[in-house]
C-alpha cells in the first residue's frame, strides 16, 4: 500500500483503513491518465489566455496553513482533491450538488460547499477544513459542544456543520437562536438533530467568548 | 462529469474570445453552485470552461442617488448583503439575497449567476432535457408537476424560472449588460427572458458567446419596495411562488405599482393585472388581498399544483403590505 509521507492523520485507527485499500486498487488506472498532463506554469502568447487541461495539472493548495502540490483534472472538485488525492476525509461527499452541506470547508474564512469549488479555483486562497480544528487532541469549544449536546446521531453531516458553525461565529459572536436558525439554512442532517445542533451553536459561542483556546 | 479544458481570463474582452459560438461547447463559470451540479447531472457537458474569477471588473458595486446602481455580474451575495449602499435604497435586494437561506451559497453564488441559473424542473436535471420530453411529449401534464408552473404553461415549457432577483429587478426596471465579441448591448431585463419552444434554446436572450457582465438598476426614487417568498423549509431551497412588489406613493396612495411574481411560470411574470388592482388605491389588507387575486385570475395549475395559487395569491398579498409598510 502506498501511503504518503505528508499523511494528515497518523491514529493507530488509521492502520487499517479501507481508503488505502481503495486507493491500491485505483493506482493502475490513474497512471494511465497522464498523457493530457500540461505544465501550468508555461507563458501564454502575449495577451492570449492560458487554456488547461482537460487533462491533469498541477496546482497547489493552501489547506490548514499547508501547501499540498497535486495533479488533477481541470473538473476535479476541491472536494474531490481533498478526499481522494490528499486523503483528508473530513469533508463528506452527500449531496454532490451544493445542497446540503457536508462538505463544507472554508476560504479566506467563507464557508463554501467544496463539491462546488474547482480545486484548481480553490488556488491562492486559504482552504480550511475540520481537520485543522483539532489541535494535540484538544477539541474545537465547536466539536465539544456537538458532543456534550449530542448535536449528530449518524454523524455524517457533522464535520460540515462544525465547519459552518465555526464560519458562522467567527462572523457573529453574539447570536441569537433567530441568527442561528438563519445562519445555519446552509446545511441538513437528516437525522434531524437540530434542537441539538442550535444548543451547541449557543454553547460554543459562550465558550469562545470565555477565551477558551479555537482555531 | 465530463472532462473539459478551463481558462481563466482576466477582462471580458479575453473571456468572449474563449467562447464558442454554439451552445454546448463552452460554459461560463462564476460562482460554480449551479453549473457544476449540472455538468455532474450530464445536463451540460462542455469542452471548454471560461471562469469569470479573474474579471475584477466583473466584481463592481457602484451606487449613485440620482443615476441607481451598478452591480458588476460576480458580486456574490454575501458582498451584496454586506453593501450598506444597497441596503439602504434598495432593502428588496437585500431580501432577495437573504431569501437564498444558505451562508455557503451567500459566499459562493454572484447576482449574475442567479439570473442565469437554469431551472429545477426535475425532468430537465434528471435528464429529459428542458422541455422536460420523452419521444416528443412533455412528461410534466400528467407527471409530477407539483413544482412547475401555475401561469404561460400552454406548453412546451413548464418549468418556473429559478431566480431569486429577476423579480425584484424587473420590478425596479434594471437592465442587463451582455458583452459579446461585437461589443456591450443592454437588454431590459423584462425582454431578457422567453419561453423556449424547443429543447436547444435557452430560456433567455444570452448568445453563446456572449457574458452578461453588470446588472444596471434605476434610482429608486424613495419607491418602497418588498419581496416576499412562499417556501417549504426555511433552509436553503427555492420558493414554492415568490412575489416582488414596488409602490410609488403619494401619501398613502398609490400611484403606480410594479408587480412581479417568481416561480410561477417558465418567465419572471410581471402582473399588469395586480398593478391595475393597486393602482389610485390606498393599500389596505383587502386591496392587497384584491392584487393577489387579480395576479392570479389566469392562473392555469397543472394535476398537482393548485396549491401554488393561493400561495401566489397569499405572496402578491404579503409583498404589497410589507412595501407599504416598510421598504425604503
Amino acid at each position: 500500500m502506498s501511503r504518503k509521507k505528508d499523511k494528515p492523520r497518523k491514529s493507530a485507527a488509521e492502520a487499517f483503513s479501507r481508503r488505502d485499500f481503495l486507493k491500491g486498487a485505483g493506482v493502475a488506472v490513474s497512471g494511465g491518465l497522464m498523457v493530457g498532463e500540461q505544465v501550468a506554469g508555461a507563458t501564454p502568447p502575449e495577451g492570449a489566455t492560458q487554456v488547461l487541461g482537460p487533462g491533469a495539472v498541477p496546482i497547489t493548495l493552501k489547506i490548514n496553513g499547508r501547501p499540498h502540490k497535486l495533479n488533477v483534472e481541470p473538473r476535479v472538485t476541491l472536494l474531490d482533491a481533498l478526499r481522494n488525492h490528499l486523503d483528508i476525509t473530513g469533508a463528506k461527499k452527500v449531496c454532490d450538488r451544493a445542497a446540503c452541506g457536508a462538505c463544507t470547508v472554508t476560504l479566506n474564512g467563507n464557508p463554501v460547499y467544496a463539491c462546488a469549488v474547482l480545486a484548481i479555483e480553490a488556488q491562492g486562497k486559504e482552504i480550511q477544513t475540520i481537520e485543522s480544528l483539532t489541535t494535540g487532541g484538544k477539541l474545537h469549544p465547536v466539536s465539544a459542544a456537538f458532543v456534550e449536546h449530542d448535536a449528530q446521531q449518524c454523524g455524517f453531516c457533522t464535520p460540515g456543520f462544525v465547519m459552518a458553525v465555526k464560519a458562522f461565529l467567527d462572523k457573529n459572536p453574539n447570536p441569537t437562536m433567530q441568527d442561528i436558525e438563519k445562519g445555519l439554512g446552509g446545511n441538513l442532517c437528516r437525522c434531524g438533530t437540530y434542537v441539538g445542533v442550535r444548543q451547541a451553536v449557543l454553547e460554543a459561542a459562550k465558550a469562545m467568548k470565555g477565551g477558551k483556546a479555537h482555531a | 462529469m465530463q472532462a473539459f479544458e478551463y481558462a481563466s481570463p482576466t477582462s471580458k474582452e479575453a473571456a468572449v474570445k474563449l467562447l464558442a459560438s454554439e451552445w454546448g461547447e463552452t460554459e461560463v463559470l462564476a460562482g460554480g453552485t449551479d453549473l457544476l451540479s449540472l455538468m455532474k447531472d450530464q445536463g451540460s457537458a462542455p469542452k471548454r470552461v471560461v471562469s469569470l474569477a479573474a474579471v475584477k471588473e466583473l466584481k463592481a458595486i457602484e451606487y449613485n442617488p440620482s443615476t441607481g446602481l451598478r452591480l458588476g455580474a460576480l458580486v456574490t451575495l454575501r458582498e451584496l448583503l454586506d453593501s450598506a449602499e444597497v441596503r439602504k435604497p434598495y432593502p428588496a435586494l437585500i431580501e432577495a439575497a437573504e431569501g437564498v437561506r444558505s451562508p455557503q451559497l451567500h459566499s459562493m453564488g454572484t447576482v449574475g449567476g442567479d439570473l442565469l441559473q437554469r431551472p429545477r424542473c426535475w425532468y430537465y436535471r434528471g435528464g429529459y432535457g428542458l422541455l422536460a420530453q420523452m419521444d416528443g411529449k412533455s412528461l410534466v401534464p400528467d407527471g409530477e408537476n407539483q413544482y412547475h408552473a401555475i401561469l404561460g404553461n400552454s406548453g412546451p415549457a413548464y418549468f418556473v424560472n429559478p431566480s431569486s432577483f429577476a423579480p425584484i429587478l424587473i420590478a425596479l426596471g434594471a437592465k442587463v449588460r451582455l458583452f459579446g465579441p461585437g461589443g456591450a448591448r443592454d437588454v431590459s431585463l423584462d425582454k431578457f427572458y422567453g419561453t423556449p419552444t424547443s429543447a436547444d434554446q435557452r430560456e433567455y436572450d444570452l448568445k453563446p458567446n456572449e457574458i452578461l457582465t453588470d446588472i444596471l438598476v434605476p434610482a429608486a426614487g424613495g419607491a418602497k419596495m418588498a419581496v416576499y417568498e412562499v417556501r417549504q423549509k426555511e433552509a436553503l431551497d427555492w420558493p414554492l411562488a415568490a412575489a416582488a412588489v414596488v409602490l410609488n406613493l403619494d401619501g398613502k396612495t398609490v400611484k403606480s405599482a410594479r408587480v412581479v411574481l417568481g416561480h410561477v411560470a417558465p418567465t419572471p411574470w410581471p402582473s399588469p393585472e395586480a398593478e391595475a388592482a393597486l393602482a389610485g388605491k390606498t393599500v389596505s389588507e383587502s386591496v392587497a388581498e384584491e392584487a393577489g387575486k387579480a395576479a392570479l385570475a389566469k392562473a392555469t395549475p397543472l394535476s398537482k399544483n393548485a396549491y401554488k395559487v393561493q400561495l401566489a395569491r397569499v405572496a402578491v398579498k404579503r409583498a404589497v403590505l410589507a412595501a407599504a409598510e416598510g421598504g425604503a
